[in-house]
C-alpha cells in the first residue's frame, strides 16, 4: 500500500531513517551474518585461528545425541506451556464472561502475573517448591511424597513449564475473554430459546467462533515458550537434572558462552533462526487469513 | 420474553454464586506465587528455614525492605532499581523515536533505496535477540560498551515491530491532510511534527507501556553484559543474590526483591489496563 500524496526530497527521509538503519545494521545484520559466518568454522582452544569445516558443525550437530534430546525437550516444553496456559486461561474467561457485574475487578487481578518478568516467575516458583524450605513441597511431603526437581527430570520440567505457562495465563485471558464478549449475544440467545444448554452452546457455537483467536494464541505461545523462557529455565533448573530441561536457546547460550564452542552455539543459532523463520510465516500466513476472515 | 432469555443465557441466583465463587477461586490460585512472596518479604529468615512457613504476613516488612534496598547482597537493590528504569524507559522511548521517524519516512516520501530499507527493517522482526547472543556480545564488547547503558539498550531497539505499527497507522491518515499541508507550503517536518505525530499520541502511549515492560523485564542480554554489579538490573539480579555453595538463601531480603523487581511494571500495566490491552492487541497483529 502506498500513499497517492508524498513530500519531495530524498536526503530528508534518508537522513530520517538512518537511525533505524544504523542500528539494525550494528547490532542485527552484522551478528547475524557473523552467526553464519561463525558456524562455518572451528575456532582452536586458544582463539588465535580457526578451520573452516564447511557444513560440519551441522552435520555434528544433527548427529549428536544431546542436540537431538534437547530438540525433542523444547518441543514437550512447548507443548505443555501451550496447553497449561491456554486452557485455564479459556475456562477463566469462560466464567467472567458470564458475569455481567465485576468482571472488570477479575480482569484487573488476573492480568498482574503478565507483568511479571518470567525470571521473577522462577523464583518465586522455585520458591514454592524449594527443597528444603519450600511451601508446597514440604505438604507434598506430608502427603508422602518426595518432592525433589534438582534430581528428578520430570519433576524439573514439571516446574519449569508451570513457571512459563503461569503468566501466560494472563495473555491469554485477555485475548479469549476479548473474544467471548465480541461473540453476538443474539446468536447465543437463539440457541437458548432453541434448549441448548450452556455446555452444548459452548462446543457447537463459541468454541468455533473461538476458532481464529484460539489459533492465533497457539502460534504465539510457542514462539513465547521458544524464545522468552529463559530466565525461568536459569533460575531454576539451569537445564538440569543430566540437561531434562536444556531447551534449544538454552543450549545456544551454555555451549556458547559457559562452555566457549563459538562453533557449535553459532550453528545452533542458524538452526534456530531457520525455526523462527518458519514460525513467522505460518503467523504471517494465519493473519492474511484472518483479515479475510 | 427477552428478559426470559437473559434468565437462561446468565445465570442469576445460586448459578451466579456459583460462578463468583469459581472466578474467586481461579484468581486465588493465580495469586497464591505473589501473595506467598509477599509474606515471605514481611518474616524472619528462621520462620522460613523452618517449614512450613507462615501464610500470614509477619512484622518485619520495614526491615528486610531497607535491608534490601540499602544494602541488598551484592549490591543495593535500590542501584538494581534503577538501572532497570533507565533500561526500560531508554529501551521503550528509544524504539518509538527511531520508529516515528524511519516509519514517517517510509510512508511520506519515495527515495532511491526505500524497498531495501523496508525489507531489511522486516527482516529483523524475525530474529529474537536469544538467537544472536554470542556475536552480538562480540560487538557490543568491540565498541567498549559492557557494563554501560548504552550497551543495554542498543541491540534490543534494533526491531522493527514498532516501526510496523506505525506504518500501519500513518497509511489510515487521511492524504486530504498531507495534501493540504504541502498547499499551505508546510514542510514534511512541520507536517509530522504538528500532524502526524499528535495523531498518533495513543499508539505512542500504548506501545510505551508494552516496550516498558519488555524492557523491564529483559532478562539475558543483561546478564551477559553486566559484569559489574553496580551495572545489574533487578531482573537479572536477583538470581545473582542466591549463594553458589551449600550456603542457605536470604529468603525474606530475596522475596523482598523480587516484590520490588514486579512492583514499577504491575503499576504500570494495572493504571494504564485500557491502553495495555490495546498495545497488547496492536503489537501483535
Amino acid at each position: 500500500m502506498e500513499k497517492r500524496v508524498t513530500f519531495r526530497g530524498w536526503l530528508l527521509p534518508l537522513l530520517l531513517i538512518a537511525p533505524q538503519v544504523v542500528i539494525s545494521a550494528v547490532f542485527f545484520f552484522y551478528p547475524a551474518g557473523q552467526a553464519i559466518w561463525q558456524s562455518l568454522f572451528i575456532p582452536d582452544p586458544f582463539g588465535l585461528s580457526s578451520q573452516y569445516v564447511g557444513l560440519g558443525n551441522f552435520e555434528f550437530l544433527l548427529g549428536d545425541k544431546f542436540y537431538r534430546a534437547s530438540f525433542v525437550t523444547t518441543a514437550v516444553f512447548s507443548i505443555l506451556v501451550t496447553l497449561c496456559s491456554m486452557i485455564p486461561a479459556l475456562f477463566l474467561a469462560v466464567i467472567a464472561d458470564r458475569l455481567i457485574k465485576g468482571s472488570g475487578v477479575y480482569r484487573t487481578m488476573l492480568i498482574w502475573p503478565y507483568a511479571v518478568a518470567p525470571a521473577i516467575a522462577g523464583v518465586l516458583w522455585l520458591f514454592m517448591f524449594n527443597t528444603r524450605v519450600g511451601v508446597v513441597s514440604w505438604y507434598l511431603g506430608q502427603l508422602g511424597y518426595d518432592w525433589n526437581h534438582v534430581l528428578n527430570g520430570g519433576e524439573a520440567m514439571g516446574l519449569v513449564v508451570v513457571a512459563s505457562a503461569w503468566g501466560r495465563i494472563s495473555y491469554n485471558f485477555l485475548f479469549f475473554f476479548a473474544a467471548l464478549q465480541a461473540v453476538p449475544r443474539s446468536v447465543i440467545e437463539a440457541a437458548a430459546i432453541d434448549g441448548a444448554r450452556f455446555w452444548r452452546r459452548f462446543w457447537t457455537i463459541v468454541l468455533p467462533l473461538l476458532s481464529p483467536t484460539t489459533f492465533f494464541l497457539l502460534v504465539v505461545n510457542v514462539v513465547y515458550s521458544f524464545f522468552e523462557t529463559f530466565g525461568v529455565i536459569h533460575t531454576i533448573t539451569a537445564g538440569g537434572p543430566q540437561q531434562s530441561t536444556t531447551v534449544l536457546v538454552y543450549k545456544v547460550f551454555s555451549d556458547g558462552f559457559v562452555g566457549q564452542d563459538l562453533g557449535s552455539s553459532s550453528a545452533q543459532s542458524v538452526i534456530l533462526l531457520i525455526v523462527v523463520g518458519a514460525l513467522t510465516i505460518i503467523q504471517f500466513k494465519f493473519i492474511e487469513k484472518r483479515v479475510h476472515y | 420474553m427477552v428478559g426470559e432469555v437473559h434468565g437462561m443465557v446468565e445465570k442469576r441466583g445460586s448459578g451466579l454464586w456459583l460462578t463468583h465463587v469459581m472466578m474467586i477461586a481461579g484468581v486465588l490460585v493465580i495469586f497464591f506465587p505473589i501473595w506467598l512472596a509477599f509474606v515471605a518479604s514481611t518474616v524472619t529468615q528462621p520462620e522460613i528455614v523452618r517449614p512450613p512457613m507462615p501464610l500470614w504476613p509477619g512484622d518485619q516488612l520495614v526491615e528486610n525492605y531497607s535491608k534490601a534496598l540499602f544494602s541488598g547482597v551484592n549490591v543495593p537493590v535500590s542501584t538494581m532499581l534503577f538501572n532497570s528504569l533507565v533500561m526500560a524507559i531508554g529501551i521503550a522511548v528509544g524504539k518509538i523515536i527511531i520508529s516515528l521517524l524511519s516509519a514517517f519516512a517510509i510512508v511520506y516520501f519515495k527515495f532511491p533505496g526505500k524497498m531495501l530499507f523496508f525489507w531489511m527493517i522486516f527482516l529483523t522482526l524475525m530474529l529474537p535477540v536469544e538467537v544472536r547472543i554470542v556475536p552480538t556480545y562480540e560487538v557490543v564488547a568491540g565498541f567498549g560498551m559492557l557494563n554501560s547503558y548504552g550497551g543495554l539498550i542498543m541491540p534490543l531497539i534494533a526491531s522493527a515491530t514498532a516501526t510496523f505499527l506505525f506504518r500501519q497507522f500513518f497509511l489510515t491518515i487521511p492524504d486530504e491532510l498531507a495534501e493540504a499541508a504541502r498547499v499551505d507550503g508546510a514542510k514534511p517536518m512541520q507536517f509530522f511534527w504538528d500532524i502526524v505525530v499528535p495523531m498518533s499520541r495513543t499508539n505512542v502511549a500504548a506501545l510505551f507501556v508494552i516496550l516498558f515492560i519488555y524492557g523491564w523485564n529483559q532478562y539475558l542480554w543483561p546478564l551477559l553484559i553486566t559484569t559489574d554489579p553496580e551495572m545489574n538490573t533487578i531482573v537479572m539480579g536477583i538470581k545473582q543474590m542466591f549463594p553458589s555453595g551449600d550456603d542457605v538463601a536470604d529468603w525474606p531480603v530475596i522475596m523482598a526483591t523480587s516484590i520490588l523487581a514486579m512492583i514499577p511494571p504491575v503499576i504500570v500495566v494495572v493504571s494504564m489496563q485500557r491502553l495495555f490491552i490495546r498495545g497488547l492487541v496492536d503489537s501483535e497483529k
